[in-house]
C-alpha cells in the first residue's frame, strides 16, 4: 500500500529525489572506466559595448558538448524585452531557461507598472535568481539595453555577482575579446565603429579559442530600434563541395572532358563488305 | 573572469553537504520509526541532504517571508507584520480536499508572487503530477483518524 504518499506534499520546482541515485551511478560508471554524458555548453565568446546612442551586443555561434561541436549555428543573443537583449555563456539549457523566465517576469512586471522595463530591473531579477541557486545554474550573461535612463550594460556571473561597465566580455574566449576591447575602446563611439569593434572582438575569440567558432551575431540596440544581425559576419565558411567542373556535374559522374587522354597514333582500316541478300519486310500496321 | 566552466560532478557536490539533524524527521507519533508509512530508515538518509541546495530550497519561502516581516517590522513597527501574518494564516486555510492540488491564490496575492513565474511553476507542477494520494487515506490522515 502506498502510504508513503500520505505524508509527502510535492510543492513543485526542483526535485532532489534522484541526486543520491545519480551520485551512486556516476561512481559506478567511473569505476568501469566510462564517463557520464556531458551537458551541452556554449564555450563561448560574448561581449557588449556601450556607444553614443545605445548598446552593441555580440556573440559567436558555436555550442559544444565536451570536445564535439554540437551546434554550428546556435543563437546566443536572447530576447528579454523589446529594448533589452541578453547574451548567454555557460550551460546552454541554463542560459535559455533563465533568460526565458526573466523575460516572462519582466513582461508581467511591465504590464503591471505600465512602463517600458528597465535594464536594472532585469539585472536585479537575474542576480537574485542566480544567487538563490548558489552557482549551480551555470549561466554567465551579458545584459544590455536602452531604457528611459539611457544605454546600460551589465555582466552577470553564475554565482550572482554583477558589474555595470561600458564594455564587458564573458565566456571561454573572453580574454581574447577583452584584449581587443582594451586596445581600441573609447567612449562615445559612432555606430559603425562600435559594430566593427565588437565584430573584431568576437573574431578574436573565434580564432583564438577552441570553444568559440562559426559566425558572428550582432545586436544593435538604440532608443526605439533594435537591429538583430544574424549572421553579421560569416567568419568560418564551411567548404563547398566542387559541384560543377567545366559545366558538367562532377559528383558521381565519371565523364571526362574530350582530350583528357592524349592520342598517340591513329589507324583507319576500312572493312569491305559484300551485299549478299537484300529483302524488304513490310511492317504490320493494322 | 568566468572562463573556466564549473563542471563539478555530483560526487563532489555530495562532499559539500553538511550533516543536518532533523532533515527527515523519522519519528512517528510514538517516538519510533513509522515503518509502515515512511518505509525503512537509514542514518545517512536522515543526516545528509542529497544536494547542497535541498535544504535552502525547502525553506526558501519561509526564509523570504521571515526576512520580509523583519524589514517590515523595522520600517513600520510591530503591527504591520502581525496583521500580515494573521492574513497569511487565514489565506493558508483556504484549501481544497487534501488529495487535490490547491491553487493558493489568496496566499500568492498576499505574497505578491501571483504575477511572477519561477521554477515552481514550470518544473514538477503539482497540477500535472502523475500520481495522486489515495483520497480515503489522505482525508483520514488529515482528520487524524488514521
Amino acid at each position: 500500500m502506498a502510504t508513503v504518499s500520505v505524508c509527502k506534499y510535492y510543492p513543485g520546482g526542483f526535485s532532489f529525489d534522484n541526486c543520491k541515485r545519480n551520485a551512486l551511478l556516476e561512481a559506478d560508471i567511473s569505476k568501469l572506466g566510462f564517463s557520464s554524458p556531458a551537458a551541452r555548453k556554449t564555450g563561448t565568446t560574448i561581449c557588449g559595448v556601450v556607444y553614443k546612442d545605445g548598446v552593441v551586443l555580440g556573440a559567436d555561434t558555436r555550442a559544444t558538448e565536451g570536445m564535439i561541436v554540437a551546434d554550428k549555428n546556435c543563437s546566443k543573443i536572447h530576447y528579454i524585452s523589446p529594448n533589452i537583449y541578453c547574451c548567454g555563456a555557460g550551460t546552454a539549457a541554463d542560459t535559455e531557461m533563465t533568460t526565458q523566465i526573466i523575460s516572462s517576469n519582466l513582461e508581467l512586471h511591465s504590464l503591471s507598472t505600465g512602463r517600458l522595463p528597465r535594464v536594472a530591473t532585469a539585472n536585479r531579477m537575474l542576480k537574485q535568481m542566480l544567487f538563490r541557486y548558489q552557482g549551480y545554474i551555470g549561466a554567465a550573461l551579458v545584459l544590455g539595453g536602452v531604457d528611459c535612463n539611457g544605454p546600460h550594460l551589465y555582466s552577470i556571473y553564475p554565482h550572482g555577482s554583477t558589474d555595470k561597465l561600458p564594455y564587458v566580455t564573458m565566456g571561454s574566449g573572453s580574454l581574447a575579446a577583452m584584449a581587443v576591447f582594451e586596445d581600441r575602446y573609447r567612449p562615445n563611439m559612432e555606430e559603425e565603429e562600435a559594430k566593427r569593434l565588437v565584430r573584431d572582438a568576437i573574431a578574436a575569440g573565434i580564432f583564438n579559442d577552441l570553444g568559440s567558432g562559426s559566425n558572428i551575431d550582432l545586436c544593435v540596440i538604440t532608443k526605439g530600434k533594435v537591429d538583430y544581425l544574424r549572421p553579421h559576419d560569416v567568419a568560418n565558411k564551411k567548404g563547398v563541395r566542387e559541384d560543377k567542373v567545366y559545366g558538367h556535374p562532377v559528383t558521381g559522374s565519371y565523364r571526362y572532358k574530350h582530350g583528357t587522354t592524349g592520342v598517340l597514333t591513329k589507324t583507319v582500316t576500312p572493312l569491305n563488305l559484300e551485299v549478299v541478300e537484300e529483302s524488304v519486310q513490310t511492317m504490320d500496321t493494322s | 573572469m568566468c572562463f573556466v566552466q564549473n563542471t563539478r560532478g555530483l560526487r563532489s557536490q555530495l562532499k559539500d553537504s553538511v550533516p543536518v539533524t532533523g532533515l527527515c524527521p523519522q519519528a512517528g507519533p510514538y517516538g519510533v520509526q513509522d515503518s509502515l508509512r515512511r518505509g525503512f530508515s537509514s542514518v545517512k538518509n536522515e543526516l545528509l541532504p542529497s544536494h547542497p541546495l535541498e535544504l535552502s530550497e525547502k525553506n526558501f519561502q519561509l526564509n523570504q517571508d521571515k526576512m520580509n516581516f523583519n524589514t517590515l517590522r523595522n520600517i513600520q513597527g510591530l503591527h504591520a507584520p502581525l496583521k500580515l501574518q494573521m492574513e497569511y494564516r487565514a489565506a493558508r486555510q483556504i484549501q481544497r480536499l487534501p488529495f487535490l492540488p490547491s491553487s493558493n491564490l489568496a496566499l500568492d496575492t498576499l505574497r505578491g508572487t501571483d504575477d511572477t513565474i519561477g521554477f515552481e511553476d514550470i518544473l514538477n507542477d503539482p497540477v500535472l503530477s502523475e500520481v495522486m494520494g489515495d483520497p480515503h487515506i489522505m482525508t483520514e490522515y488529515k482528520l487524524g483518524v488514521l
